[in-house]
């Protein structure tokens, strides 16, 4: 199978968006849209029985009831998840893609996303879950776990999304975001939109050769380029860059650091994620 | 690993948490009935079922499943703990937890699919009927008032969750059993309460080491038993596990489960508690409460100690009649019912495997060998059902001189008897051709029966001529994992 854009949709609000999204990348990358819906079946029973007894054949009638609450469930969500893949096909035909595949599947969706890696090129997601939908502030409980299980980009939707016109990329000489520039250079995701290459950190001899050979790297495959340092914290300096240069998507590496200094300090990945307002690119 | 641990533990709080207490409420009375079967203080029962539950939440590998101190392990204790008393059964259920880890990293549980379903089938069974009959001599010898307590308890369990609303939210046994309490304290009737039976804990548990010379003699006499612990504790295990499986519609890790069931025993073991295991019983009280994740077993432990060491002056005033009410329930609930309408159903040889097992467990009340002849008698059963498929038919050429042997099927141990048999060696032939391009050959046996085949024509003087034995033979090559393979499973069990 060819590598595909693949969107995760569900009944959320965000999913609109991710279907305009999804529509542009794919038309950009030229790849196949493929809209996925996941199932997940076997989350724990809203009723309880605290009877705490055992009749004769529990173990039977209990494996019914069980079977029986998750059948109901299940023909519920796929004919819902049906319908919402329907709409967001409609809705990426309109928006000019050819022909949107839709995919159906059962399981959680950390893990479907994980079986499923091998044929994504791009996979866009939004913020949150229908389950999560008024957390405010908070990210999707799944988001964040999908993006430390897969190891191919990750486009996150946070609300509408409209064409990028000006991208910025969070850039700090780490191998992956080295790696970062070279995809971007070569992507035609990004072809005829100006990059703003952005190192956090002070204005020092090193950081500014990094910087120069970012927007080198750039130019040279035929892109606007821009560059700035700028000295802070890390989510409140690249906010700030963002809004004073009316950026409209945000390119950066994900999870650059251990798992214990992210239990110790939190993530600025997770930072960043939790505080959008525009779409973020995770490069993995 | 944080993202998965919040999976594994905290994703479903208040249902785990409900039934965590569920749990506890109704290992309290389960504990102290096999400490009872056992026969030690209930004391070392409760602390098991904490140890375990507790270490298990950590290192087991079903999530939602109960493990404690359970009837199928304490049956197999009941004479070391006579003949040789209770340091010794402490030291077993330290070498216990060691077997369970080996077994664990070697990976047995992968035999579990040799037990088949009759087996499981028989096993449930048999262990429901000796918990049933671990009752009986609360039951034999006494006064009236104990029938009508038990009776009355019984009642209680099975009517009470039938009242709207408050029915489904209070567990039965608990309301049984304070009922009967009540009753007991308040009308003084003469019957036996937990205080008889034992030391109850009295403190929170403390780490001991057993009291017992540690030298080769020590070994050979807990080693038995703690082969027998193993096998039937883990088989206990699996099985559960796989009911929780079934249950959930999830899976298990059956190699993690197996050492940690080992861990745990050996953390019962130094505080002074029994061997234990996953509850069939307990596992599905579970479950039905709305318990699926780690903390559920981890919350049923730690509830069922502070229950245990802060209400032990009333624990011990349980009246006997209460807890037997209660291991009746156990004992229904884990007898499968619809086994008894399948009996006939299902063909003679598979009620044969299941009748036999829970006959061979109830006559010796050690589930290891009821499984173990279980397991025999469906691997018979089995080969005696393969065996018949095999046809051997000839047909007449050159004239009455030579005569062509086709054999279609499989030739093994079981059905090398029937091959032999089929050959014709008082007709005089000149030469005869054994067409084997559709046999398989599983074993020497079957090799060394061709081989006879052979020599006995040579003998008659007739000349012996083979096809295909290379295609028939290549069965009994030890390792040929085709199954995986449509084409080569095609060519090695098709017509060449």
């Amino acid at each position: 199978m060819t590598e595909q854009v693949m969107a995760a949709i569900d009944g959320s609000r965000f999913s609109e968006g991710v279907c305009d999204a999804a529509a542009w990348a794919s038309l950009a990358l030229g790849a196949p849209l493929t809209f996925l819906h996941v199932n997940d079946n076997h989350a724990a029973p809203e009723e309880r029985n605290l009877s705490g007894n055992l009749r004769a054949g529990a173990r039977e009638r209990l494996l019914e009831e069980l079977s029986l609450l998750d059948e109901q469930r299940a023909k519920v969500a796929q004919e819902q998840g049906r319908l919402m893949l329907q709409a967001a096909k409609e809705r990426a035909i309109e928006d000019g893609v050819a022909e949107p595949g839709t995919r159906q599947r059962n399981g959680t969706l950390v893990e479907t996303l994980e079986e499923l890696q091998n044929d994504m090129r791009l996979l866009v997601i939004g913020k949150r879950g229908e389950g999560a939908e008024h957390d405010g502030d908070h990210l999707g409980s799944n988001l964040e776990r999908v993006v430390r299980t897969l190891h191919r980009p990750i486009l996150m939707v946070p609300d509408a999304f409209k064409t990028p016109e000006r991208v910025v990329l969070a850039f700090d000489g780490s191998k992956t975001t080295r790696k970062g520039v070279e995809m971007m250079a070569k992507s035609p995701l990004f072809a005829g939109i100006p990059v703003h290459v952005v190192i956090v950190g002070a204005e020092t001899g090193d950081n500014r050769s990094q910087l120069d050979w970012a927007l080198k790297t750039l130019r040279d495959a035929g892109h606007e380029a821009e560059g700035a340092i700028r000295a802070g914290e890390v989510e409140a300096t690249l906010r700030g860059y963002k809004e004073e240069q009316g950026i409209d998507m945000l390119v950066m590496g994900a999870y650059g650091h251990s798992r214990i200094r992210h239990l110790l300090v939190g993530s600025t990945t997770t930072e960043m994620l939790r505080r959008a307002s525009v779409p973020i690119l995770l490069l993995r | 690993m944080y993202e998965k641990m919040k999976l594994s533990w905290f994703s479903n709080l208040k249902g785990d948490t409900l039934s965590g207490i569920v749990v506890a409420l109704a290992l309290i009375p389960e504990a102290i009935a096999f400490s009872i079967i056992a026969g030690v203080d209930p004391k070392v029962g409760l602390y098991a079922s904490f140890a375990i539950c507790v270490i298990i939440a950590f290192t087991g590998g079903r999530s939602g499943m109960i493990s404690g101190a359970t009837g199928a392990m304490a049956l197999l204790m009941v004479t070391l703990v006579r003949d040789h008393g209770l340091e010794y059964l402490l030291v077993a259920t330290l070498l216990t937890g060691v077997l369970q880890i080996l077994a664990g990293y070697l990976r047995l549980a992968e035999l579990m699919r040799f037990v088949s379903r009759s087996v499981v089938t028989g096993f449930v069974n048999a262990l429901a009927i000796l918990i049933f009959m671990a009752q009986l001599p609360e039951l034999t010898g006494v006064t009236w008032h104990v029938y009508a307590m038990t009776a009355a308890g019984l009642g209680i369990i099975y009517g009470f969750p039938l009242l709207p609303k408050i029915g489904k939210s209070i567990p039965s046994p608990l309301v049984c059993i304070v009922v009967l309490t009540s009753v007991y304290l308040l009308t003084g009737m003469e019957i036996r309460s937990v205080g008889d039976m034992g030391e109850l804990p009295d403190s929170l548990p403390v780490f001991l080491w057993p009291d017992v010379p540690l030298n080769l003699e020590t070994l050979m006499i807990v080693l038995p038993y703690s082969l027998m612990l193993t096998v039937v504790g883990l088989l206990e295990s699996m099985m559960t596990a796989t009911i929780v499986d079934d249950l959930t519609d999830t899976k298990s890790d059956k190699h993690r489960e197996c050492k940690g069931q080992g861990i745990a025993n050996i953390g019962s073991g130094l505080i002074g508690g029994m061997a234990g295991c996953a509850m069939i019983g307990q596992s599905v009280i579970n479950i039905k409460s709305g318990g699926r994740r780690r903390l559920s077993s981890l919350i049923a432990g730690v509830v069922l100690l502070m229950m245990v060491v802060f209400l032990a002056d009333w624990v011990s005033m349980i009246p006997m009649a209460a807890l037997v009410a209660v291991m009746i329930m156990v004992s229904i609930g884990t007898f499968s019912w619809s086994s008894i309408k399948d009996l006939k159903k299902h063909p003679m040889s598979t009620n044969m495997v299941m009748v036999a097992t829970v006959i061979v467990t109830v006559g010796t009340h050690n589930l290891a060998i009821g499984v173990f002849v279980g397991v025999l008698l469906a691997a018979m059963n089995f080969a005696n059902k393969v065996g018949n498929i095999l046809y051997i038919g000839s047909e007449e050429a050159d004239e009455g001189s030579r005569r062509i042997y086709k054999v279609v099927g499989q030739v093994f141990f079981a059905s090398s008897e029937h091959f032999s048999g089929a050959f014709d060696f008082k007709e005089t032939v000149q030469k005869v051709t054994i067409d084997l391009s559709r046999a398989h050959f599983w074993d020497i046996t079957s090799v060394q029966t061709l081989d006879r085949v052979v020599i006995k024509f040579r003998r008659e003087g007739t000349e012996v001529e083979m096809i295909g034995l290379n295609e028939a033979s290549a069965t009994i090559v030890d390792r040929f994992a085709v199954h995986d393979d449509p084409e080569a499973v095609e060519k090695l069990m098709g017509g060449h």
